[in-house]
């Protein structure tokens, strides 16, 4: 039978370029695999060589243990406990002081503007672990923050500059018109906003936020530095006890992952909610 | 029988930088009437009728809203504006809310009232403009016509009293612009003091007590409709007839 008894063209052969082989699905998984043990198996090799003692079978019981009473959370699971509040409790914060900035910088107040230009441009040139020092060391004394509190203040600091610059974009994100038709039903600029143009926002707001909070929960983990105990904090402490180094830093390094994914994971099934609304 | 005016514009100058978008436009609106504004693009009718609820503030002359003189930044204008409805080309429903919310949020935020009062005002507005049936959909989810609509629902929800209009239906696919047309008529039907912009010169023709010809930003005619239309005075409304008569 030829091609023209089926009264259809042959599609045209494509040619197997070292690109298309490369992307065919089962390479792609491969190679993918290949690589991943690579490194596994390297790190491997290399800890084996310096005569590492591997005791991955001591880690759990930093989870958690079940004795008589039921399940008794380990340090990890108390240190994975902190990092969230942490990092909770300074991205709110954060957001109340960058939506503050953001607001001034479109006050049209000539000082408002220059209070947060120059809020902006000190963040931005101080180092994170400097300013860190700066709250714990100097200002801590001077108004009674304890370790803690220095915490959470630096990092919303920190992360207020970036965030009040994701609020002003996703504000004048806004069409102009939003703004006329609530003048012309007599709201005021306060209200407009409330009502009318940040709920707007929240759309353009959500993936751009998201990446702000993740960086957040990882800077979280320099205020191991002044041992607030956080997760870090407890992974360090799991190994000056333990001398345990690789395993605990891989497993505080998995807890950060799976933490920032399921983050990333849930704002995703939240953007696509917010989507099929409007 | 003059009606007391509720509209007093008093030689206006405008400027958007070096452009001058008004000058000396002088024009008294009454109550109960009803007044369609045409004129070229760019002759500045947005920017007049803008001004006369303060989105835009004029450089010098007098503009009085109910007895009341718009000073720029003067925080009346706020109260001023819930007199004054103003409905868009491009609509600005909000699209976060549903037409019942986009229709009690003035209101309910602005006017503080309460919840049920505001939602039936709203579905009597609703009823008026024959779309009740919408009340729980997205704006996104309404045909224009339905959006300019509900526009008009929401401007009226305020209790209004004087409505603009700037250019409501030139957005609009042109199956839209007679129902959209209709609720205006109906509007005029009832005795609300109206500024129109637009390009409609049946609507015109219609409801209008008097036609105002702006170009460059000056009024250069102002006539009944019956006299605009068959025999204006200034070559340029002539010129202007002419064309868009055309089509
Ligand atoms: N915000 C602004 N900044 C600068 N120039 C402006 C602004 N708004 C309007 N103009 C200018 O002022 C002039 C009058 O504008 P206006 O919108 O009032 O005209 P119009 O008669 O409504 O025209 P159209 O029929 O196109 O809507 C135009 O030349 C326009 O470019
Ligand atoms: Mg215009």
């Amino acid at each position: 039978m030829t091609l023209a008894d089926t009264g259809r063209p042959a599609a045209p052969q494509r040619p197997w370029t070292a690109k298309r082989v490369l992307n065919a699905r089962p390479v792609a998984v491969a190679l993918y695999l290949v690589i991943v043990a690579a490194i596994v198996w390297a790190s491997y090799a290399g800890a084996q060589r310096m005569g590492y003692n591997w005791q991955w079978y001591q880690v759990p019981k930093y989870f958690g243990s079940f004795t008589d009473d039921g399940f008794q959370p380990g340090e990890i699971l108390f240190g994975l406990g902190a990092t969230v509040l942490l990092s909770g409790l300074s991205f709110l914060l954060a957001v109340a002081l960058g939506l503050l900035v953001a607001l001034l910088r479109l006050s049209g107040l000539v000082v408002g503007r220059a209070v947060a230009v120059g809020y902006l441009e000190l963040i931005r040139n101080i180092p994170l672990l400097v300013l860190l020092y700066l709250f714990y060391y100097v200002l801590g004394p001077i108004f009674g923050l304890d370790r803690w509190w220095a915490s959470i203040l630096t990092l919303a600091v920190f992360h207020a500059a970036l965030i009040s610059e994701i609020l002003r974009a996703a504000i004048n994100a806004v069409a102009q018109g939003q703004w006329e038709a609530a003048s012309a039903i007599g709201m005021s600029r306060a209200q407009a906003y409330r009502w009318i143009i940040l709920p707007q926002s929240v759309r353009f707001l959500l993936p751009p936020m998201t990446g702000e909070f993740i960086a957040l929960i990882k800077s979280s983990a320099i205020v191991s530095v002044i041992a607030v105990a956080e997760l870090t904090t407890i992974g360090r402490n799991i190994i000056s006890d333990t001398f345990m180094s690789f395993e605990i830093w891989f497993t505080i390094a998995g807890v950060y992952l799976i933490l920032t994914l399921v983050l990333s994971f849930g704002v995703s099934a939240l953007e696509r909610r917010l989507a099929t609304r409007q | 029988m003059t009606k007391a005016p509720i509209i007093v514009a008093e030689h206006l100058d405008k400027f958007f930088g070096d452009f001058q978008a008004l000058s000396d436009v002088s024009l008294t609106v009454h109550q109960g009437e009803r007044v369609v504004v045409c004129g070229p693009s760019g002759s500045g009718k947005s920017t007049l009728i803008r001004c006369f609820n303060g989105l835009e503030s004029h450089d010098a002359g007098r503009l009085t809203v109910e007895g009341v003189e718009l000073v720029p930044d003067s925080p009346k204008i706020r109260q001023l504006r819930q007199d004054v409805g103003m409905v868009f080309q491009q609509f600005n429903l909000f699209p976060h809310l549903s037409v019942l919310e986009n229709l009690t949020i003035g209101p309910m935020k602005v006017r503080k009232l309460p919840k049920a009062e505001a939602e039936a005002t709203a579905r009597k507005y609703l009823d008026r403009v024959h779309i009740p049936e919408q009340a729980g959909k997205y704006p996104s989810q309404l045909s224009g016509g339905q959006q300019q609509r509900v526009a008009i629902a929401r401007a009226l929800c305020m209790e209004p009293r004087v409505m603009l209009f700037d250019e409501p239906t030139s957005a609009l696919d042109p199956e839209m612009i007679g129902e959209v047309l209709d609720v205006m008529v109906e509007l005029a039907g009832t005795g609300m003091t109206m500024v129109v912009v637009t390009h409609e010169m049946g609507f015109a023709r219609k409801v209008a007590d008097r036609m105002v010809f702006m170009e460059q930003g000056r009024i250069v005619e102002v006539a009944p409709p019956e006299k605009f239309f068959s025999a204006p005075e200034s070559a340029r409304a002539k010129l202007f007839l002419d064309q868009i008569l055309e089509h």
